[in-house]
């Protein structure tokens, strides 16, 4: 898992790359928790369009990061997702939480 | 067609896309859609995932066994622990379920077994371990 990211006001933009499991969610976790200590952010824009796999345990590590976004009366928001990892945020009703762009 | 294999391997984390990745393999011969390529990966993910985890409470030196058999256009994956097992199969089948919610779990791996698969079977035992049975027809659309 690769991570990019850039800040523009209160705007997180975080680019991940690669494969999103049960094995690479810990390391993600951490490292988006980490850009998340800045508490000037309230936007949290997850570019997922490098990202190959995605499975049940990346949907974990998204909801959480939505948790800590809704918290602080923030939000968060997903895009470049590919046809697999749309398939099962629609299947999981992810989208009907976290804002599509 | 028929065709069958078996790979064992240590519940190590990192071995979780080596079996999404075995298991694209041997499904590819069946000449699948990238659709349901990606269904195979995603569920063989979750099953694999689900051993290590729950089955085998992320000690790093058991066993998980993969088995796989294409018979004509169905395919049929097999994958099992020799762990804790689950007490209760109906409530850990449940969406957003989860028994370790500490661990940031979303509660949907079952839900995803069963939302890219035709059919998933569940066989447990408490102290004995677990074995999960997917099936999916194959539709050749590429």
């Amino acid at each position: 898992m690769e991570l990019n990211a850039q800040k523009r006001g209160p705007r997180l933009s975080v680019q991940l790359s690669g494969e999103l499991d049960h094995h690479s969610a810990e390391q993600t976790r951490i490292m988006l928790d980490t850009l998340l200590r800045d508490v000037t952010v309230h936007e949290l824009v997850l570019d997922l369009s490098g990202m190959t796999f995605m499975d049940s345990a990346g949907l974990g590590v998204i909801l959480g990061r939505f948790r800590k976004l809704s918290m602080r009366g923030g939000k968060l928001v997903v895009k470049g997702m590919n046809a697999s990892v749309d398939r099962i945020f629609r299947m999981s009703g992810l989208y009907a939480i976290v804002e599509r762009q | 067609m028929h065709n069958e294999m078996e790979v064992r391997f240590l519940s190590l984390s990192g071995n979780e896309g080596f079996a999404r990745a075995a298991a694209a393999a041997f499904a590819a011969q069946m000449d699948p859609g990238i659709e349901e390529l990606s269904d195979i990966r995603t569920a063989v993910s979750e099953a694999v995932t689900n051993a290590i985890i729950h089955g085998y409470d992320q000690n790093r030196d058991r066993i998980v066994t993969m088995q796989m058999e294409i018979d004509g256009d169905e395919l049929t994956v097999i994958v099992s622990d020799n762990g804790c097992g689950i007490g209760d199969i109906e409530l850990a089948r449940k969406p957003f379920f989860t028994s370790k919610p500490e661990l940031e779990r979303s509660g949907m791996g079952f839900s995803v077994m069963e939302a890219f698969m035709d059919s998933v079977d569940v066989v447990s035992e408490v102290g004995k371990g677990t074995v999960i049975t997917m099936r999916k027809r194959i539709r050749h659309a590429n």
